[in-house]
């Protein structure tokens, strides 16, 4: 198969700035073997040179850990979005067309501000609190079984992948996605999380929470890392249904 | 619940939609059945309804008011999604589509049966019963303008029940999703059939 002149047609949406207006541009890539986006990217920067053969700046893009875990390279492969790092030009359709996931601002051509993933994070308290004002020890054991369920739900690497599978995550909307959601399935089901249960709920149940999942369930099937968001929301749904109740008509069960 | 507002709404229009909406929907498509008996047999169920003890109650606080709260947040609902489907072909994400359509589509629909059904015997006090809905079936657009109202709504219906039961967590895990498909999509099927059995009793 290996010929020597096979190349590969990519194009891209580029933006030069964040209010810029977005245009297309087409490369041909020398094509190598077991190629990833990323490389072939890398090829654009090497030689910013498009199909026209004219000079170009070379394609801007984020990225991180190279082996799907930091969620930096996420963009929009063929109409999917994915992570740049694990889409395999092999296993692509050509011309093979990048453009940023337009969920969140575009910052240049195909990098984009996650911000707000983050900013949710911190609404929902998706962290364990361990600081106090003296050394509080040990917190208490978590069964294996338990630990390895867990296990999945902190893949999460806040790549944006399922809020941009969201109909319902964009400009008419201040839903904060799927990702924060199951987030806060995750810290309220660790023992030593499970303290500040609570607060999380009361965070969830806001304004842009839980509540505006409309069901269409691509989020789940979109994850790059397979992590059970439905069943998340789901969990959460039910969750909330027990706080509500407790919160309208009151309980004396100490939680 | 000053604070969760949204989630307060949300909520009220999911269980809404279900009680008694879905309730009261059934009850209709029921009550519509008997048409496919005789014009008689439809005639003494409606009038089996229609003297109810405080009918003009139960009407407005089981009909009216919590529709109109469904339809109007519904409306806001639907225009807040971007649909995604050629991106995103899924079946659940055709389901998240077409509960948006279907809910705007009934609406109209509704808005339009209750003009010429109820509004339009309050107002100019006609008769109704099995004679007006075979008068208004005569034409053939309106015989095809209700059937897509019927299986809209019908739809609407089903799948709402399907999310019901994931908004308020009582569906959790995939598989017991997964057979509350296959169990609404039954609750589809058989009052589809009726409402359509209905409609081709009052029209032929």
């Amino acid at each position: 198969m290996a010929e020597d002149h096979k190349t590969i047609r990519m194009i891209v949406q580029r933006q030069d700035e964040p209010e810029a207006l977005p245009y297309e541009e087409e490369f041909e890539i020398p094509y190598r073997k077991n190629m990833n986006v990323i490389s072939a990217l890398m090829e654009i920067r090497r030689n910013p040179v498009n199909a026209k053969g004219e000079q170009t700046t070379p394609v801007y893009w984020d990225m991180g850990c190279l082996e799907e875990v930091c969620g930096a390279c996420s963009m929009v492969i063929n109409g999917k979005a994915m992570q740049s790092c694990t889409a395999l030009i092999d296993q692509l359709e050509q011309p093979v067309r990048l453009e940023p996931m337009k969920t969140f601002p575009v910052m240049r051509d195909l990098a984009v501000d996650r911000s707000r993933m983050f900013d949710s994070l911190k609404k929902v308290k998706a962290w364990v609190p361990i600081d106090g004002t003296y050394d509080l020890g040990e917190g208490p054991r978590m069964p294996e079984s338990k630990r390895q369920w867990a296990y999945e739900l902190s893949k999460c690497m806040t790549c944006g992948v399922c809020l941009e599978a969201c109909p319902n995550v964009n400009s008419n909307s201040d839903f904060i996605g799927p990702a924060a959601l199951s987030q806060v399935r995750l810290f309220n089901s660790h023992p030593t999380g499970a303290y500040h249960k609570a607060e999380r709920m009361d965070a969830l149940l806001d304004d842009g929470g839980l509540q505006n999942c409309g069901n269409s369930q691509n989020c789940v099937q979109a994850c790059p890392k397979g992590i059970p968001l439905t069943t998340s929301i789901a969990a959460l749904n039910r969750e909330a249904t027990l706080h509500s109740f407790k919160s309208f008509f009151g309980s004396d069960y100490q939680h | 619940m000053a604070e969760n507002r949204e989630f307060f709404n949300r909520r009220l229009h999911s269980l809404l939609g279900v009680f008694p909406i879905g309730l009261f929907l059934m009850q209709h498509l029921v009550v519509n059945h008997f048409a496919t008996y005789s014009p008689e047999a439809f005639n003494n169920a409606a009038h089996f309804m229609e003297n109810l003890p405080l009918r003009v109650f139960l009407e407005f606080a089981l009909i009216y008011i919590p529709l109109l709260f469904h339809a109007v947040y519904g409306v806001y609902i639907a225009f807040t999604a971007k649909n995604n489907l050629r991106r995103y072909g899924f079946f659940r994400n055709w389901m998240f589509m077409l509960q948006r359509a279907t809910g705007i589509i009934t609406l109209i629909f509704i808005v339009w049966h209750v003009w010429e059904t109820r509004l339009a015997h309050a107002i100019y006090g006609t008769e109704v019963n099995f004679d007006m809905m075979a008068t208004i079936l005569e034409s053939t657009f309106m015989f095809w303008f209700y059937i897509v109202g019927v299986v809209a709504a019908v739809f609407h219906f089903a799948n709402g029940l399907w999310s019901f039961f994931v908004t308020w967590g009582i569906t959790v895990t995939p598989r017991s999703q997964k057979i509350l498909t296959y169990a609404t999509l039954g609750i589809f099927i058989i009052f589809t059939y009726m409402g359509i059995a209905s409609l081709i009793a009052f029209a032929y």
